[in-house]
């Protein structure tokens, strides 16, 4: 008989904060720009040089704090976290230790239809490292690239609440769509504006006793997460079955091999040395302004979700993918408010909308018309100017030129055509071309009324109104 | 008519009792000079670089002497004795002489110039001049030129000071004696078989000796008032918070202090005006009102209460300077002053506790130090072995020893013994000093418990060369002001009073050193070279 497990995993995921400037000088923060650009004596550690913090990151920090329920400190304080790597100028990284500015908060998940609360241990605010580049610099050389180098980033650490690599997955997910919506930042995977490592264990179930662990790190996009973690899982249970025990030690995901293979094992565990940074002075956040920045905090996505169910009678579902971001949500209400047939808008979105988005690769932000342009777009069909199939095909235009539906109507002379007697004429063409659809029609196949329709808006390109044309049809035949 | 004195409650005899300064002979007051304002600087004999900053600015902006005159009579000293004294790492003469020539330039168009203004100053190495090498005289920062100049640094530039140039120190400021410096040694000026003290024995060997009318020295844990002390000239530490330390190339973050050394204290007050105030590029600098603390120098001390720590004068004190600072405060008695004895019982632990904080900053400091980035960087096989090599072959012994304690004292298991320890005495320190300041206005005590020792004589043993630090180290735990004046001299070597103030009372720090100065005569003193 084989023992059941129960998966323990906890997150620690790193989010660069999108302040314009960086965490203790006034470079630049933006992704992409050449390396070595957004570098100063501060920032590349220079003899003499001195922090100083920067307010709008820990303004950020306390938004996406409160974002997930935590308690903001009262008094906190920044700790140098020494160890030696090139990409570390100082050799020292500004962190935060024993006193981060917020702990104790959740994020809420659904899984399988179920909610289930994953416990936030504590939100630290620090600064990130450079870049090592190793391409195309020769076996014995690297480069490094200081421009992310003091970037603010937080560091999110969930408690080990998660019990599957797929929790796993749906608890990330969460988290980026609650940061994206706080706007503290752009939480890009593939930017490395979001960055994730994950403590697994496993345990007999029932156990009270955590396993040993294992850290994975390496995990450079929600599905190697979740893949990874599977992996992981996988392993320690089999080494569990051989009678083995698990090492602690830290793991790297290799996503080509599909595999997690050993960085260091525990004696190598580094011995960071943490001290109170004398170079700056402990912060003091007064009550007021985690107050003010409560207020200033958007609706988050459940609030949101519960709102469109509540307000707009939206089903359960719709909800829950409109509000998986907050620009998608934006634009969704943007449309509503311009066209309020709620669900109907709700299918636009979810259907054309997404698909397109989807197809493209593109993201809610790049679509080329407002939310005005696809409200004008069904009131065109409600007006009957055009078919809804046309409307589709209008769509496609304005994702193309971005202009605005009636435009595009207008130019590629699409509009509906909807006088009788122009219509009656090409359906006499189409029965006369077609006798013996005609026939098989009269004879009770309902079916060839569908195939004499087609004709009809073939010959029209679409433009006849499909219920003019099935009345006309029904009167001749 | 005996000083009054009074005593404390137990009735302890002042221990201070009956001892007289000696005065001191055989050598020659040169800068007791009446200048007239004759244009033939040289008839009275006189040379302009043995002139303090007030008088000199006097003379530069009423356009009797011109401030490359005053140069190139600096450097004219420099070349004169830069060889016996080896107080300069690096000379920017043309530079110098190029912002000389500007100032002369304002002050022939009837411009306004500042205080600083034309006056040659030295600068301890470990301050970032921008396009002047920074070395803090470490192998590991040979070839290093800074991109940007420190606060300090942007200040006196901003008041037209001429910056002659960059002067030695024990590296990273690491040493009381300047031999720690890994390019040499820098020479006593009133016996150059001695030391000058450190670790700024740069800063206050040039201006004892002449090669600058001013300095600029960092203090951790004495290191600008024990060389003054030794050199026989005026060094202080200001409050902690006061100057900004952007730009001082870091040792121990939370002591650190720049600070001037000047001929008299009047030059100090007017160093101090300059480079004192709010630095927003560091956030440990104090949004607190700078004084023009010219404005306490009335030689006023009536009534002033001061207090001398017992423990200052303990085991290991020279009985001559025992004897001198005890003078000093019969002196200030006499002048008005009530001196009493009191304690500041944790100063025994002063020591250990410096030992361990200094150190586990400085591990962390130092850690950038890689060969990554910038100045020295050994050739290796691979990334380890590089970080190891550079740091290996780039620091010298003490700065090793230093790091390797730090990072013992920080390591996991024996931070909670050792630095977390140190940081609770550093507060039982700091409220001793609050304690005893209930009752004083100031404190005077010794700078160091011994005169300028003989070059090589406590290398070997680390230890004695800490101690000489025992009665300035305190000071920087409590991070309030302290100043070093010239009060007598031993077998020709100059002898320091210390003089502690309140935190951001640097006033009355130098008010006190001031009316002592004035009514005494070694500040005038000048060692023969």
């Amino acid at each position: 008989m084989t023992t059941e497990y129960e998966v323990v995993i906890g997150l620690e995921v790193h989010v660069e904060l999108n302040t314009d400037s960086k965490m203790f000088c006034s470079c630049p923060t933006t992704f992409g720009a050449e390396p070595n650009t957004h570098v100063c004596p501060i920032c590349l550690g220079m003899p003499g040089v001195l922090p100083v913090i920067n307010r709008k990151a820990v303004e950020y920090t306390i938004r996406a704090a409160l974002a997930l329920n935590c308690q903001v400190a009262k008094y906190s304080k920044f700790d140098r976290k020494n160890y030696f790597y090139p990409d570390l100028p100082k050799n020292y990284q500004i962190s935060q230790y024993d006193l981060p500015l917020a702990t104790g908060g959740y994020v809420e998940i659904s899984v399988d239809g179920k909610k289930r609360k994953i416990g936030i241990r504590r939100v630290h605010l620090e600064e990130d490292a450079g870049k090592l580049l190793h391409e195309g610099t020769g076996p014995k050389t690297s480069l490094v690239d200081f421009n992310r180098t003091g970037v603010p980033l937080i560091e999110i650490v969930s408690e080990p609440d998660l019990r599957s690599p797929e929790e796993a997955r749906l608890y990330l997910n969460k988290l980026r769509t609650i940061l994206h919506y706080t706007g503290v930042s752009d939480v890009k995977m593939e930017e490395g504006s979001l960055r994730c490592d994950a403590n697994v264990s496993i345990r007999p179930l029932g156990s009270e006793v955590f396993g040993t662990l294992t850290e994975v790190k390496n995990m450079n996009s929600f599905r190697a997460v979740e893949r990874a973690l599977a992996y992981e899982v996988e392993r320690q249970k089999e080494i569990l079955e051989r009678g083995e025990k698990v090492e602690r030690e830290t793991r790297g995901w290799d996503e080509n091999r599909r595999i997690t293979v050993s960085m260091r094992g525990k004696e190598e565990a580094h011995d960071y040395r943490y001290f109170p940074e004398p170079d700056l002075v402990p912060l003091e956040i007064s009550r007021d302004w985690v107050e003010e920045i409560q207020e200033r905090l958007p609706d988050m996505p459940d609030e949101r979700q519960a709102r469109l169910v509540r307000e707009l009678g939206l089903p359960e579902y719709d909800a829950e993918v409109l509000t998986s971001s907050k620009d998608l949500a934006d634009f969704y209400d943007a449309c509503v408010k311009h066209y309020p047939e709620a669900k109907t808008v709700s299918n636009w979105v979810m259907g054309e909308v997404l698909g397109y988005l989807n197809e493209k690769g593109l993201e809610i932000t790049d679509l080329p018309f407002r939310p005005e342009d696809l409200a004008g777009l069904l009131r065109l069909i409600d007006k009957g100017t055009i078919s809804g199939k046309i409307a589709k095909q209008v769509f496609q235009e304005m994702c193309k030129s971005g202009k605005a539906p009636e435009t595009i109507v207008e130019e590629k002379g699409l509009k509906q055509i909807t006088d009788e007697s122009e219509i009656a004429a090409i359906v006499e063409k189409v029965m006369e071309d077609n006798p013996k659809v005609v026939e098989d029609f009269r004879g009770g196949k309902e079916k060839a009324l569908g195939f004499l329709v087609g004709q009809v808006m073939k010959a029209t390109r679409g433009k006849a109104n499909p219920q003019l044309v099935n009345r006309l049809f029904r009167e001749r035949l | 008519m005996p000083p009054t004195r009074t005593r404390d409650a137990s009735g302890y005899p002042g221990f201070w009792r009956g001892l007289r300064p000696r005065k001191h002979e055989g050598r020659t007051a040169v800068a007791a000079i009446a200048f007239s304002g004759t244009q033939n600087k040289e008839v009275l004999g006189l040379k302009l670089n043995e002139l303090g900053i007030s008088r000199l600015h006097k003379l530069i902006s009423s356009g009797e002497v011109t401030s490359v005159e005053v140069t190139e009579a600096v450097f004219e000293r420099i070349d004169e004795v830069e060889d016996t004294v080896k107080a300069y790492l690096f000379l920017d003469r043309e530079g110098a002489l190029k912002k000389a020539a500007k100032v002369d330039l304002n002050v022939a168009r009837g411009e306004e110039i500042e205080p600083l203004a034309g006056i040659p100053v030295a600068i301890k190495d470990n301050m970032c001049t921008k396009g002047i090498p920074t070395t803090c005289a470490s192998r590991i920062l040979e070839g290093f030129v800074p991109p940007y100049d420190a606060t300090v640094i942007e200040r006196l530039k901003a008041s037209d000071a001429v910056i002659t140039g960059k002067v030695n120190l024990d590296e990273f400021a690491m040493g009381s004696s300047c031999e720690n410096s890994a390019f040499f040694p820098t020479r006593n000026p009133w016996d150059t078989s001695r030391v000058p003290g450190g670790s700024s024995g740069g800063s206050a060997a040039a201006v004892a000796a002449g090669e600058a009318i001013y300095a600029l020295g960092s203090d951790t844990g004495g290191s600008v008032r024990l060389p003054a002390s030794f050199c026989g000239v005026v060094g202080m530490k200001p409050t902690y918070g006061y100057v900004s330390r952007y730009g001082l190339v870091a040792f121990a973050s939370s002591l650190d202090q720049i600070g001037p050394i000047t001929r008299d204290v009047w030059d100090c007050a007017l160093v101090m005006n300059t480079i004192c105030g709010r630095d927003p590029m560091d956030s440990t600098s104090a949004d607190v009102p700078v004084p023009d603390f010219t404005s306490f120098l009335n030689g006023d001390i009536k009534g002033l209460k001061i207090g001398v720590p017992k423990e200052y004068f303990g085991e290991g004190i020279d009985p001559a300077v025992k004897e001198a600072v005890l003078g000093a405060v019969d002196k200030l008695t006499e002048l008005g002053a009530e001196a009493e004895e009191c304690s500041l019982p944790h100063s025994e632990y002063a020591l250990s506790t410096y030992y361990i904080l200094a150190p586990a900053e400085a591990s962390s400091n130092l850690a950038r130090y890689d060969g990554v980035r910038y100045g020295y960087r050994a050739e290796a096989g691979d990334l380890l072995e590089m970080f190891k090599k550079t740091r290996q072959q780039g620091f010298g012994p003490e700065v090793k020893r230093r790091i390797m304690l730090g990072t013992y004292a920080l390591s996991s298991g024996y931070y909670d013994a050792y630095y977390l320890k140190a940081q609770k005495v550093r507060t039982l320190m700091r409220r001793d000093f609050d304690r005893v300041f209930e009752r004083f206005d100031c404190l005077v005590a010794p700078t160091s418990p011994v005169v300028a020792f003989p070059l090589g004589d406590r290398t070997a043993d680390p230890l004695s060369m800490y101690m000489v630090d025992i009665c300035t180290i305190p000071v920087n735990i409590a991070g309030i002001p302290g100043i070093s004046i010239p009060c007598g001299f031993k077998d020709g070597l100059p002898i320091g009073l210390q003089v502690i103030g309140k935190p951001f009372d640097d006033g009355t720090v130098l008010r006190v050193a001031y009316a002592f100065e004035k009514n005494t005569d070694y500040h005038k003193e000048r060692p023969e070279l």
